[in-house]
């Protein structure tokens, strides 16, 4: 079957892209910024375990992730307090422990879901309902960041410098949590959870370079994040591959295109 | 509840920390215009103890009291992500500060940015981040200064020039400041009390006192105490440079 980008999924699918792109942008930022792509990751990947309970327990896919996410990122910053293991060592365990315990959940009770779908992320699984969704949570990150923006920029760049401040960076890094737990969720039928932190990584890389300001940096990776999902998008349509890689094969062509960019440019 | 003149008073602090004492009955006040520097070897708790006054980790044992409103500039040894953001001398010095352009300008010219503010975190030098971070603190016009081993990565003509702009700051400021540092015999003319750490308080009082105290000389050893022994017979911060070569001549 022939499909044309005036197809309504395909509208859709796009509409999707971006709100995905408008906030892994601005939240990527702070994940390069932190050095904490293994925590997002980690957070992705436990977000099956909640798609599986989500569907089990009838109280749909997105309420699961959310709470299984959050659950998860609380008790990675509880562990992580108590210093007992290494916060890489913690977070190799945690994360593909979740991720098992979800695809086990989810086969053992035969729930007929398109794991592919969930992995990759497959455009066709958006309906108009998710889109007021995926919007809704879109407007609730930028309003978060953008209220604490000073605070999380300050805790970025040193904790004890923010707490000589007032500020107590536990409350920040549960916010910075619950902030990815919203980005998961948005972000996991388009592009899917294996691939959710190169969209928060990539867009960020590729401008930091180009960026002299957080807040500039921030702009220009979610300019990036829109470009590469509206092209990877038409790519995965051309050459009809899951929508997920797609984009991320775009962004990271944008992402050497710029260090190219930048090093002709330093020649000079 | 009683009111204090003290700007921060501890009394009688414990912290203990996976089954090790790392302070143990700490007394300490800090009053207006107080220069103290807190001096001790490597695991002494002298980090700790600036951060239980700081009111950053909450001590097992003993009692904490700071006056109502008393504003801090904390400068810590450095700071960790420089690299990864984008972010130039300004937009970090301001970054969450409530100020004026006046006072930004003031600050700037008295740790001797001017020329810095517009360039990126990222490619200063250590002595220039050392001041960057100064003006920091400075910025809200902090009746106490908490200072980290601030001249920790700065080689020794880095080191002479910051402490004589800490002292500069002190005496211009009127404020109180607090350090912890290694570098004793480079702080020995400003500092007015000296508080000897080794998870207790080993010794304190004016630094000359502290160099005679055995507790200080078997921790530090004799050319040390020596060392500080030069330094209090001079009050010109100018002459440092010509006293420390004597003094490792005379070692």
């Amino acid at each position: 079957m022939e499909k044309k980008i005036t197809d309504p999924f395909i509208i859709r699918g796009i509409i999707a892209g971006i709100a995905v792109a408008l906030i892994s942008g601005i939240v990527g930022c702070f994940i390069v910024w932190r050095r904490m792509s293994y925590y997002g990751e980690s957070i992705a990947h436990s977000s099956l375990l909640g798609v599986g309970l989500g569907i089990l327990l009838g109280t749909g896919i997105n309420f699961g992730i959310i709470v299984v996410c959050l659950l998860f990122g609380i008790l990675f910053l509880w562990l992580q307090q108590s210093k007992i293991l290494s916060t890489d060592t913690l977070l190799g365990v945690l994360a593909h422990l979740a991720l098992s315990i979800g695809i086990i959940v989810i086969s053992l009770n035969r729930i007929k879901i398109d794991i592919h779908a969930f992995l990759f992320g497959d455009i066709l699984t958006v309906s108009s309902n998710d889109l007021w969704m995926m919007y809704f949570g879109v407007i609730l990150v930028i309003f978060l960041v953008c209220f604490n923006w000073s605070s999380l920029l300050l805790v970025t760049i040193d904790e004890d410098l923010a707490r000589s401040e007032g500020i107590n960076p536990i409350y920040v890094n549960l916010l910075l949590t619950t902030i990815l737990t919203i980005v998961v969720a948005v972000s996991l039928q388009i592009i899917g959870l294996l691939l959710i932190t190169a969209m928060l990584i990539i867009p960020a890389a590729t401008s930091r370079r180009l960026a002299n300001s957080p807040e500039q940096m921030a702009l220009i990776a979610t300019f990036v994040g829109i470009f590469s999902v509206i092209l990877g998008i038409f790519l995965s349509i051309e050459i009809d591959a899951p929508s997920g890689p797609s984009i991320v094969v775009v962004s990271a062509t944008l992402f050497f295109l710029s260090y190219l960019f930048n090093f002709i440019i330093k020649k000079d | 509840m009683k009111t204090i003149n003290a700007l921060i008073s501890a009394s009688n602090v414990s912290v203990i920390k996976h089954h090790k004492s790392i302070l143990k009955n700490i007394d300490i006040q800090i009053n207006k215009n107080d220069f103290i520097t807190i001096i001790g070897p490597n695991g002494a708790g002298k980090t700790m103890l600036l951060k239980c006054l700081m009111g950053f980790y909450e001590p097992n044992f003993g009692k904490i009291q700071k006056k109502d409103k008393l504003k801090i500039g904390y400068m810590p040894q450095s700071i960790n992500v420089i690299n990864t953001v984008p972010i130039t001398v300004k937009s970090f010095i301001t970054v969450r500060k409530k100020y004026d352009d006046v006072s930004f300008k003031q600050v700037i010219s008295e740790v001797d940015i001017n020329q810095l503010v517009n360039k990126q975190l990222s490619v200063l030098s250590g002595g220039e981040m050392q001041r960057v971070l100064l003006a920091r603190s400075l910025l809200n016009n902090p009746d106490l200064l908490v200072l980290d081993e601030p001249a920790q990565n700065l080689d020794i003509s880095g080191q002479l020039s910051f402490y004589k702009l800490i002292q500069e700051i002190y005496s211009k400021r009127n404020i109180s400041i607090l350090m912890v540092s290694h570098d004793l015999h480079l702080v020995m003319v400003s500092t007015k009390k000296v508080l000897c750490l080794s998870n207790h308080i080993c010794c304190s009082g004016k630094p000359q006192q502290v160099a005679q105290d055995p507790e200080f000389i078997s921790m530090f050893g004799k050319d040390m105490a020596n060392m500080m022994a030069v330094y209090q017979h001079t009050n010109h911060t100018s002459q440092i440079d010509n006293q420390l070569i004597d003094g490792e001549k005379n070692n």
